[in-house]
Formats: C-alpha cells, sequence, structure tokens
C-alpha cells in the first residue's frame, strides 16, 4: 500500500531532526521522521568498553553496524580504502532513535559570540573558507534558550564570566565536582584563570520526569540506564509522538531527495526494513542526517534539474566538513585522584577560547571523562614501552593517579576537505557511499600547541609530578561525532548551500536542520547549537507553514 | 541463520568428517578435535606465547591465563573475521623466523628470544621475505592491540578472565556500580 502524502518528512531523529519532528508536528503539520536504526535500550549492550561509539573495536553500541554500512576513507598520501563504522576513520555518529543524543557526552555548550563572526573577528585566512554565519549569537539566544529548557540542562553561566549574555538561567543546578575537578578548580583559580561547572544536558536533579544522574564510571558512548542524560529520544521525540501528528519510521534507509518534472521536491525514497523501496511524498523535506550522511543524500539525489546533486550547482555540497583537533595533556600525580565519582569532565575554562596570541580561535579546556582501561594502555608518555613488564606495571601504578585535560580546538575550514561520493563502493542497499578527502592544509599545529600547553601548566599548577601533552591534530579527516559545515548557511548562493533558515537555495521546500549547516564550528562540542538551530528552523517552518506558506 | 540451519550443517560436518576419517585411518591420520573456533592447537600456542609477552605474569596473572587466546579466537569467528588471514599468515611467518634464527618454534623459545623477536617486528626490522611490506609491524601491533583489549576489556568477550585486570586495577566490579548508586540516590529522593 502507498504511503499517504504527508505536510513534512524530516530524515533523521538525532539532535538536529528530533527537534525540527517535534516543532512541526505540535504547530499541526502532519510529520514522518525517518530513523536508519530501531529504539535503544541500556539493556542491548551494558557498558562495554569494547562496544561503545567513540571507541568500538568490536563493533558501535548504537549502530551502525558493520554488516551493512561503508565509506571510504582518503588518507593524505592519496591512497584509501573501505573503512567500516567500528574502525575510527569511519567517523560515526549513532543510528538510532535520538542518534548521537542517545549516547554522547551530553556536554551542553552555547557558542560564543565570536564563533559567529570569525572572519569579522580575525580576518580572512588564507587557503580557507572562514566565514561570518549569516545569524548572530542574538538569532540563536532564545532558542538556546529553548533547548536548554525542553531537553534540560544542569549548569550554571554565571560562574563563568566568558559565557556569552543569556536572559534565563539553566534550568538546572551543575553538578558538584569530583577530586580530580575539585583539585583542577582550585588550581585555576590560584593560577587567575575562570574555572566554572561544566553545562550538561544530565540531570543533576530529577526533571522532565526523568531521575537524577546515577553519576557512573561510564557515561560517554552508551545510553543511559537510568535515563538521566537528556536526548532527543527521551524529551522532544515523545511529545512529538503524542502530538498524533508525527509518525516515527524506524529502520528506513532514506536514499533519495526525489523531485519532479518541474524540478519541485516532492519527497523521498527510502528502504524499509526487509529492504524494499519505497517512496513517501510531503510537502515539505528536512534533512537532518549529520554532516556526512546530509551531504551525501543531497549528492545522491542527481535528476535533470539537478545534474550535480540538490544544492549544488557551485559544488558546495560536502565542502569545509570540519570536526575538532583535541589538543590535551596528561599528568601523573604522586597520589590517588580517582575517586570513582563519574562520569568525569565537569570542571572547564574558557579562557583561551578567543583572542590568544598569534592564533585563530582556540578552545575550551576541561577534565577528560574518566579513561577506561582498555584506553589507558594506550596512555603513555612519549617514548614509553607499549607492552612487556613495563607497561603492565605503569597500569597497576598509574590507573587511579593520572588526569587528563583536554578541548576541542576551532576547525579553520578548508574547501578541500570534504565528502563527495565514491564512484564503486556501494552499501547494503545499493547506495553509493561517502567518500571523506582530507585537506590538503594542515591543522593549525601551533595553535592546538599553544592550547596543550596550558593544559599542560594546569596541571603542573594542581600537582601533577609528570605531565606530557599532545597537540591532538591529525592529517586524516577526524571529524568524528562533531562532524559539520557540509552545506553552509549563507546569504550568497554562489558560497553557501543554504540560507540563513537552513533551506536550500534553488529548492524552496527542501531544508537542512543538522551540524552541516554551521560555518564555522566553535571551540566547544556542537550538540545544543544544532538542537538550538533545529528549534529555530523548525519553528520557522511550522509559523511560515500556519501562516499559509507552502514553499512553493 | 537459524539454530536449525546451523545443526544441520553441524551434522553436515560430522558426516563428512566420519567419511574423510575412514580414508584418514590408512595413514594413520585422524581429524583433530581444536578446542579452538579459528585457531589451530600449534597456533593457539604460538599466541598464548606472545600474550604472554605483551602482557607478562608478575604479581598478577599473565596475558595467557586471562584468556587473550581464548578472546582472539573468539573475535576471529565474529567481528574480527576480516583478520583470519592476518593471524593465519602472521603465525606462520613468525614460526618460520623462529624456526630460521633459533631452530625452535616460537613458543619454545626462552623469554628473551621471545621478546627479542618481538621487538623486532614491533620496530619493523624484521628482515625475512615473508615479513615484507611492514607485515611485522602490522601484525605485532594487531596481536598487541588484541591482548590489551582482551585483558583490560569487559569480560563477557573471552578475555579478563574473572575481572582479573579490574582486580589488578583496584576498580570494583562489575565494572559499572551504577545500581547501587540509583539506590541511594531514590532513597533521597524518597527521604
Amino acid at each position: 500500500m502507498a504511503n499517504q502524502k504527508v505536510n513534512a518528512i524530516v530524515v533523521g531523529s538525532g539532535a538536529g531532526g528530533g527537534v525540527v519532528a517535534k516543532e512541526l508536528s505540535t504547530a499541526g503539520l502532519s510529520v514522518v521522521l525517518f530513523e536508519r536504526g530501531g529504539w535503544i535500550s541500556y539493556d542491548d549492550h551494558p557498558d562495554d568498553e569494547l562496544i561503545s561509539q567513540p571507541i568500538a573495536p568490536l563493533g558501535t553500541s548504537c549502530g551502525p553496524d558493520d554488516k551493512r554500512h561503508r565509506r571510504v576513507m582518503v588518507y593524505p598520501d592519496g591512497s584509501s580504502r573501505v573503512v567500516l563504522p567500528s574502525e575510527p576513520d569511519y567517523n560515526n555518529i549513532a543510528a538510532c532513535v535520538g542518534s548521537g543524543t542517545v549516547s554522547y557526552a551530553a556536554l551542553a555548550w552555547r557558542y560564543m559570540q565570536e564563533d559567529f563572526k570569525m572572519k569579522s573577528t580575525y580576518g580572512h585566512v588564507p587557503n580557507s573558507t572562514m566565514e561570518d554565519w549569516p545569524i548572530t549569537y542574538g538569532d540563536l539566544e532564545p532558542f538556546y534558550e529553548k533547548a536548554e529548557w525542553e531537553i534540560g540542562v544542569a549548569g550554571d553561566d554565571t560562574q563563568n564570566p566568558f559565557a556569552p549574555p543569556r536572559k534565563k538561567p539553566q534550568p538546572m543546578p551543575p553538578f558538584s565536582h569530583n577530586k580530580e575537578a575539585r583539585m583542577l578548580d582550585e588550581a585555576a583559580r590560584r593560577m587567575g584563570l575562570h574555572p566554572f561547572p561544566i553545562p550538561v544536558l544530565r540531570n543533576s536533579v530529577p526533571y522532565g520526569g526523568r531521575p537524577a544522574c546515577i553519576r557512573m564510571r561510564n557515561c560517554n558512548g552508551y545510553p543511559c540506564p537510568v535515563n538521566a542524560k537528556g536526548g532527543t529520544q527521551n524529551t522532544v521525540i515523545p511529545v512529538a509522538l503524542a502530538s498524533g501528528n508525527c509518525e516515527l519510521r524506524t529502520h528506513s534507509i532514506v536514499s533519495e531527495v526525489l523531485v519532479n518534472d518541474q524540478g519541485k521536491i516532492t519527497g523521498v525514497t527510502y528502504f524499509d526494513k526487509d529492504k524494499r523501496k519505497k517512496t513517501q511524498y510531503a510537502d515539505v523535506v528536512v534533512l537532518s542526517a549529520s554532516a556526512i550522511e546530509t551531504a551525501r543524500l543531497l549528492l545522491n539525489s542527481r535528476s535533470r534539474f539537478f545534474p550535480r546533486g540538490i544544492g549544488n550547482e557551485n559544488d558546495w555540497v560536502g565542502r569545509n566538513l570540519q570536526g575538532h583537533a583535541y589538543p590535551k595533556a596528561f599528568g601523573i600525580f604522586s597520589e590517588d585522584v580517582y575517586d570513582d565519582l563519574g562520569p568525569g569532565s565537569s570542571v572547564a575554562i574558557c579562557d583561551f577560547n578567543h583572542h590568544n596570541p598569534g592564533i585563530i580561535g582556540g578552545g575550551y579546556l576541561g577534565n577528560s571523562f574518566f579513561i577506561r582501561p582498555v584506553s589507558f594502555a594506550d596512555t603513555r608518555p612519549p617514548g614509553a614501552k607499549r607492552w612487556g613488564r613495563e607497561h603492565k606495571e605503569f597500569q597497576r601504578l598509574n590507573y587511579k593517579k593520572l588526569l587528563k585535560v583536554h578541548g576541542p580546538y576551532q576547525d579553520i575550514p578548508r574547501f578541500d576537505q570534504r565528502v563527495d561520493i565514491d564512484p564503486a563502493v556501494r552499501d547494503f542497499w545499493g547506495i553509493p557511499v561517502a567518500r571523506l578527502l582530507p585537506s590538503q592544509n594542515e591543522t593549525d599545529l601551533e595553535g592546538c600547541n599553544f592550547i596543550a600547553g596550558k593544559a599542560e601548566l594546569w596541571l603542573k599548577e594542581a600537582g601533577a609530578v609528570f605531565t606530557w601533552k599532545s597537540p591532538g591534530t591529525s592529517r586524516a579527516v577526524g571529524a568524528q561525532s562533531h562532524q559539520a559545515g557540509t552545506c553552509r548557511m549563507g546569504n550568497d548562493p554562489k558560497t553557501s548551500v543554504t540560507d540563513k533558515y537552513g533551506r536550500i537555495h534553488n529548492a524552496p521546500n527542501l531544508f537542512v536542520a543538522d551540524a552541516s549547516l554551521h560555518v564555522t564550528n566553535g571551540g566547544f562540542n556542537p550538540a545544543l547549537t544544532i538542537m538550538a538551530n533545529a528549534f529555530r528552523i523548525g519553528g520557522y517552518i511550522a509559523s511560515e507553514w500556519n501562516k499559509g506558506n507552502r514553499f512553493k | 541463520m537459524s539454530s536449525g540451519d546451523r545443526l544441520s550443517r553441524r551434522n553436515f560436518v560430522v558426516l563428512s568428517i566420519l567419511g574423510a576419517g575412514s580414508i584418514c585411518l590408512l595413514y594413520r591420520c585422524r581429524p583433530q578435535a581444536s578446542k579452538w573456533r579459528f585457531f589451530t592447537d600449534p597456533e593457539a600456542l604460538v599466541i598464548d606465547a606472545m600474550a604472554e609477552q605483551i602482557i607478562p605474569s608478575d604479581e598478577w596473572p599473565g596475558g595467557k591465563e586471562s584468556g587473550v587466546t581464548n578472546f582472539i579466537d573468539k573475535q576471529l569467528t565474529g567481528p574480527y573475521v576480516r583478520f583470519q588471514t592476518t593471524y593465519r599468515n602472521g603465525i606462520s611467518a613468525l614460526q618460520e623466523s623462529s624456526k630460521s634464527l633459533y631452530r625452535k618454534g616460537f613458543e619454545q623459545l626462552d623469554a628473551g628470544q621471545q621478546i627479542s623477536l618481538m621487538e623486532n617486528m614491533e620496530a619493523g626490522k624484521m628482515k625475512e621475505l615473508q615479513w615484507k611490506d611492514g607485515f611485522d609491524r602490522q601484525f605485532f601491533n594487531m596481536v598487541r592491540d588484541h591482548s590489551m583489549q582482551s585483558y583490560y576489556g569487559n569480560p563477557r568477550h573471552g578475555g579478563n578472565k574473572n575481572n582479573m585486570s579490574y582486580k589488578m586495577l583496584q576498580l570494583d566490579t562489575p565494572l559499572i556500580t551504577g545500581q547501587n548508586r540509583y539506590n541511594n540516590l531514590l532513597w533521597q529522593i524518597r527521604r
């Protein structure tokens, strides 16, 4: 039986799509929300450091699976190979209802005012496409607030003098620090820095009908066993479904955006869970499939009207793929700093996000999540033995004495760091796969070393007796779960893919609402910004729709 | 594949072995019932020996006792099925090198000889033809990484027997202690 036409299709149920589906369906539009995975529960894969999301040697905890999914990675030396979702080079994002917001670290950052005005702040950067966003922080502020209250954020920005202005506080009090965070907090104050508790999309107190965090060791990479971590799957998507206007279609792989013989977007084709090819028609289509998959979907949608893929007249779709380098430092202390009060990552400083001498941007620094024993086996100072008696002894002596400080470093967008379509490799459904190509320009090594140096000084002040650091850069594409930038928003159709509402230039009823839109990607984890922007775009579509605009 | 399929396939295999066995008896050979899923018994001894050098036993058990070989063997018929050839060729290359250098199998060498061979593999210094194109380093790193995953990872995958590495690191087990905290928390809320 053919599917009935609906008002709107949303592709992807993560940080962007879950929010848009809720905004549209509660405003009265009929919505089909497509998700390639299914509902995930904690019991499917209890904490297992070999099956998680960022580190997944034996498979991802929340998908995608190794059997059916492929990508092609091109390395800086020009060689390339097929990569599986369980390999780091795949740059995976969870494939389940809620997507990355099920398994993410749930840090709830607002980008700073400068992050929306990188070109005005730092000028033109050679060999880069760095540009201002077509919107300002002020435009997004009300939607940050909406995301914080509807999904639930614990934090206290009044303790961060660098935090951008806000009208309303975060809804939940911040988390208390564990031992290592207390040590770092005190050390930062002694250094004249400005430490504060990291805002998180995790309940510090019961909120939204969900309980408070139980402070486990593991968090990042796993679903939460008690539902204290807020994602779209346990906040806005249930609201969308309760509206009666939203159908969530799981295990459905959208393969192409459909164009009719007048060049108008009419819907999508997809494969259902039994691999049957189907179509769904709608007045409006919103793509929220993540930076790599949204670009792939647009590039795979070729027709007489869009011979190079939809939105790709000027070859900008898939370009400017960004992530974050992670400059870091490690410190070993003379006594135990580990107190098992998880999950870590609770103290940060924004002293080095902007206006650092000689570098463009920067990033926040904070303590990392607890390092699991298997990752600790790869945590060694340069030159240390990677195996044998000495290695085992290091593990035993230092597991509870080591502290890691790190942070995401603002990426400089490059036109040649990109996603395109591999000419040969196809996935299980026969859809051509994404190919990831690195930039010929190196990451800002100097800037990363600067930030790593600050991290090391912080650890020394906290009492570390032995420290080392790493710029955390990579020549290959390492966009990972912070992937962004492939369908840039802009006012000029020649140098962007969408307008400031995420609408594809030349396709008035086709929108994007995920990190693909990010012109630059801040020195922060991007989840809250994706959500806020999705509230803005979803709200815009809904209000236009109810004014009678059918986006023709 | 349903369990019915698997049974019928196993029956088929058993029947073929029985058939082949009657011929084999003439040559005094018997199909070896290996306890491993992928490895042959001699191969497993080599992995045991490598694992024991990668994570030697001291006051705490080493890689061999903790079940590294069992972990790798299990994964090679699961998520690591794509590494089967690397293991088969790697083990055979190592045995060849060991026999030409020391006239003994790798598992029979003393610890110093084993370590020296493995250090050469790690450094990409193996001269023999079978290690060309960096295969020495590739194979060594693979065994090293998989040994760490086994020893320090979740026991459900066949290694880290009795949570021994968690005990060594003084992490209470099972790894996640959420439930007790959850109970405390509920108690606080109810109060």
